[in-house]
């Protein structure tokens, strides 16, 4: 996103939406990537053992993946100046050769006069979101 | 199990510093599934202005997790680890990490409440360079399922 762009913004701007693909290959890279080895992202025997309906997918991994509709979309990172997220439905990520498809929405919820904006993003799996109260503060200039 | 509400306010010092890696960034972004040229290709992140590859906004997360895995499970504070599920998470940036930073971790217990049976804890991870300067600040809050919750 170009400055100039930034500055014509408006409250109700969509940004590009994207979808992503979970299987478990993603939850045991993710796992060794972040050192996150929790047996719910990984384990069945556990995660059901435990009450969860199968393995389910990190939280911050699905937090990861809807931030990208918002770094995509600014190009810098360093745009970004706060992302916080709740965890309201874990992804159920089953061994079907299939896994779980997270649909990620955002919009411009905000402009403040100090040049920021936020930035509301909405992520559904299954038709159900995933995430509450997930908010962005970007940097518009 | 109820927590111990004599942890809240408990500060960690940094148990060590992390120096971030080129290839661990790299790996951390593919494993999040992000091609963004700024995480992977040093000159792309040259040209944006910054010294090296930059970090994703969650990579603040591994530090966090490493700095806050030796307080969450003190045996002192009470905490049942096989039964708690991630609540909620912010981070608030002062700038990007980036490839060569070494930083600490000082991890604070900010509140300690119980409520429907479920134990919750939220921690603060303040992120700096060795200088002392800001890097980000994360907020996690980790629940602690009750037992009355096995059927939900």
């Amino acid at each position: 996103m170009s400055t100039e762009s930034r500055a014509h913004l408006k409250v109700g701007y969509e940004l590009p939406a994207k979808t992503f693909t979970v299987q478990r290959s993603d939850l045991v890279r993710y796992a060794g990537a972040s050192g996150d080895f929790n047996v719910i992202h990984w384990n069945e025997r556990i995660a059901t053992d435990v009450g969860l309906p199968n393995v389910i997918a990190h939280g911050m991994l699905t937090m990861a993946l809807a931030g990208q509709v918002v770094t995509d979309w600014l190009g810098d990172p360093g745009a970004l100046l706060e992302y916080g997220v709740r965890f309201t439905r874990p992804v159920v990520v089953p061994d079907d050769g299939v896994g779980a498809t997270i649909e990620v929405t955002a919009k411009v919820t905000r402009i403040d006069e100090a040049g920021t904006a936020q930035v509301t993003v909405t992520a559904t799996c299954e038709g159900s979101t995933v995430l509450g109260k997930a908010q962005a503060l970007i940097r518009l200039a | 199990m109820a927590l111990n509400p004599e942890f809240v306010g408990r500060s960690y010092a940094p148990d060590g510093s992390y120096v971030v890696g080129r290839e661990k960034i790299r790996e951390f972004a593919t494993a999040i599934d992000d091609a963004s040229p700024v995480f992977h290709d040093v000159e792309a992140a040259r040209s944006m202005g910054y010294a090296d590859l930059v970090a994703p906004p969650t990579f603040a997360a591994v530090l966090s997790l490493k700095a806050s895995g030796r307080v969450i499970r003190d045996p002192q504070l009470g905490l049942d680890y096989s039964r708690v599920v991630h609540g909620e998470q912010r981070f608030v940036y002062s700038r990007p990490i980036v490839a060569g930073d070494e930083l600490n971790v000082t991890t604070t217990i900010e509140t300690i409440r119980t409520m429907a049976g479920n134990d919750m804890i939220t921690t603060r991870g303040d992120v700096t360079t060795l200088d002392g300067e800001p890097v980000v600040t994360t907020y996690s809050l980790l629940i602690s399922r009750g037992p009355d919750e096995e059927t939900s």
